[in-house]
């Protein structure tokens, strides 16, 4: 390593130049031409870095956006209209932004998957698991602002919806969303703070989260898909890991072919289903917001509805919608947990056992039907007849999302037990590739 | 993995046999087409004769009109009724207020209607009016049940009642207009009205082929380079 920044040094021109000031080539070294990552990363480590892009896209987009934007109870809604007609291709980015952000959730939770598979979140990894679910949870505030702002039915009843939440903590509740809206009822007020949060207070935390998940990463290097710590097999002479490969140019130019089926994807939506069917849109929200008139049914955009169901689906106890508050807010720390929740001697699913196998499918499964049960009035299915014991005269949606709400926190309650109970497959010391 | 087949099987079972409760509004397809210019063109004069008075469209320009084929000469001397440039967009004189002193509701702008309520709600709508004498205007609608706004083209199409048996509507005194011409207005007036919900669509479908070709070769590009790198990896 010496030799080598030697010999860089005694290069002349602008780089050795910079080199005495700034520790450039020393980074590019470190951090690209000898960060050494496992060979047999597949399908699943696309991610981290679309993520990655999807930020800089929405960035950009976003920053173009401001410029025309008014954040003003009676401008917005026009303003965003006059993006879509009278600015120089202002329907692109905005279909850009609209589009980028369901894609950055897409692209998140597959990124989170990948993590759950593989057990990436385990030991040593436990902090860069828990500066992503930092992540997680700014991106989540980042889309709940943003969506506020062009200011259509949707956005308003929505926020109206969310912040009302706030009021029922015991106690501090009521004044708690009033000092959050900074009015009686969301207005100009909370539009103009949910507009400040949403372009400058998340994005720098975003960014300096990333900064430091990132930093976490190249500190422990990545897992992959075997599970299997590439650091503990180098070459004894040049201590570099027998199944790992510099980053670049190796996995700069495969993340290129991720990049272009991620655009190509992301394109499709953009020039030919900017709404996709009122998921990525919703009609409601080209009605200008309308703090009388309540829509029939509110509904968050589809990558809340998980948690959304598992609000609705906890039944008030004591005239108190605390403990559904509590549960949806519990639904998405849990992850953070989850490090000190497995307790499976091996990361990979490739050589867990088929108790875990289940329980993962159990989560999907209730993660995938919350989150449809999230988009459609609870009373979708009807209700159970009044002949039934217990249930008759319940919607039957409900009853439905309250099971798939168990199974969702059991898989995590359960999990040191399933998980060390397991039984695991011999791991192999080298990655299978 | 098998008790996930067995989980999704159950879950498609029980779905299936849930159905839909609350069964959903039949609305007719409105014939939309906006490639059609000729179309476009008579929805817009329809607009502007017949709904601009009481509902503006506030973020429509009139010189957006040259979208669908039109000169500015032709939109300053047949359409620019209520701005006097061409640059304005389509407001209207009557205030907030009157319109809630004289309809019970403020008619709301028609801007981007379209991608509110859907193409085939306004079409249905507009062919959807009965007499009902119960209500303040005479006017009574199957899409929208209550409907505050008047029946402003009854002389078009005439009288219709409903036959609440089989809840469908009759032609019982015929207007200027025979049943065809009056589906083609209206399928005129809500292509145009979709056309003003988003003017930059036909520009959006025009070039996402490009953009989509473009990332097609990129795809082709990177897939070889990786190939060529990772020849080297065992």
């Amino acid at each position: 390593m010496k030799t080598e920044i030697k010999t860089k040094k005694t290069k002349s021109g602008l780089v050795a130049w910079i080199d005495d000031r700034f520790p450039l080539s020393s980074f590019i070294t470190n951090h690209l031409r000898e960060y050494y990552a496992p060979k047999n990363f597949n399908f699943w480590y696309y991610f981290g870095a679309l993520a990655l892009l999807t930020l800089v896209l929405q960035l950009i987009t976003g920053l173009l956006l401001t410029m025309h934007y008014k954040p003003d109870a009676e401008l917005a809604f026009g303003s965003v209209e006059y993006i879509m007609r009278d600015v120089s291709f202002g329907w692109l980015i905005r279909y850009m932004h609209s589009t980028g952000a369901s894609l950055f959730f897409v692209v998140i939770y597959l990124h989170m998957f990948k993590a759950l598979i593989y057990g990436s979140y385990k030991n040593p990894r436990e902090l860069l698991w828990l500066f992503g679910v930092a992540i997680f949870l700014c991106l989540m505030g980042e889309a709940f602002f943003g969506y506020l702002l062009p200011w259509g039915q949707m956005s308003y009843w929505g926020a109206q919806v969310i912040v009302n939440l706030f009021s029922a903590i015991p106690f501090v509740g009521p004044d708690l969303s009033e000092w959050l809206r900074g009015d009686y009822l969301v207005s100009d007020a909370t539009l103009n703070r949910f507009f400040a949060f949403h372009v400058i207070a998340l994005p720098l935390a975003l960014f300096g989260l990333v900064f430091l998940h990132l930093v976490a990463l190249h500190e422990v290097g990545s897992n992959n898909p075997d599970g299997v710590e590439i650091k503990k097999n180098v070459d004894k002479k040049t201590n570099i890991p027998l199944d790992g490969i510099p980053f670049h140019p190796y996995y700069t130019v495969k993340d290129l072919i991720g990049v272009s089926v991620f655009l190509l994807v992301f394109a499709l939506i953009v020039f030919y289903l900017p709404e996709m069917g009122g998921y990525f849109l919703e009609a409601n929200n080209f009605i200008p917001a309308d703090p009388l008139k309540t829509p029939a049914h509110i509904a968050p955009v589809w990558y809340f509805t998980p948690y959304y169901s598992i609000l609705r689906a906890v039944p008030p106890i004591l005239n108190s919608q605390f403990p559904g508050v509590a549960a949806m807010g519990l639904s998405v720390i849990a992850f953070a947990f989850l490090p000190w929740l497995d307790r499976s001697k091996v990361k990979s699913i490739r050589y867990k056992g088929n108790l875990f196998k289940r329980w993962i499918g159990l989560f999907v499964v209730s993660f995938l039907v919350l989150g449809y049960l999230g988009t459609v009035p609870s009373t979708v299915w009807g209700q159970f007849s009044n002949a039934i014991p217990l249930i008759g005269g319940v919607d039957k949606a409900t009853v439905v999302a309250r099971i798939f709400t168990i199974t969702y926190f059991l898989f995590f309650v359960l999990m040191p037990y399933y998980s060390k109970k397991d039984k695991t497959k011999p791991v192999p010391s080298r990655v299978s590739y | 993995m098998k008790i996930l087949i067995k989980l999704v099987f159950i879950i498609t079972c029980v779905y299936s046999s849930f159905g839909y409760a609350n069964e959903q509004l039949k609305l007719d397809k409105a014939p939309i087409n906006l490639n059609d210019q000729a179309s476009l063109q008579r929805g817009a004069k329809t607009f502007v004769n017949y709904c601009l008075n009481c509902h503006s469209a506030n973020y429509m320009r009139y010189n957006r009109l040259k979208d669908i084929g039109l000169s500015d000469n032709l939109i300053k001397e047949n359409l620019l009724f209520t701005a006097e440039k061409i640059g304005e967009p389509m407001k209207i004189a009557m205030t907030k207020k009157d319109a809630k002193d004289w309809f019970g509701a403020n008619p709301p702008d028609l801007s981007v209607e379209v991608r509110a309520r859907g193409a085939d709600w306004v079409y249905s709508y507009l062919r959807g009016y009965y007499r009902d004498s119960s209500r303040p205007t005479g006017w009574n609608n199957t899409v929208y049940v209550k409907t505050a706004m008047p029946h402003i083209l009854w002389k078009l199409q005439g009288d219709q009642k409903l036959n609440e048996e089989h809840h469908t509507l009759e032609l019982i005194k015929p207007g200027t207009l025979s049943v065809k011409e009056y589906d083609t207005l209206i399928g005129d007036l809500v292509n145009y009205l979709t056309f003003m919900s988003e003017p930059s669509k036909l520009k959006r479908l025009h070039m996402g082929y490009y953009v989509l070709l473009f990332l097609g070769l990129l795809l082709v590009l990177t897939i070889n380079l990786k190939k060529e790198f990772w020849k080297d990896i065992k």
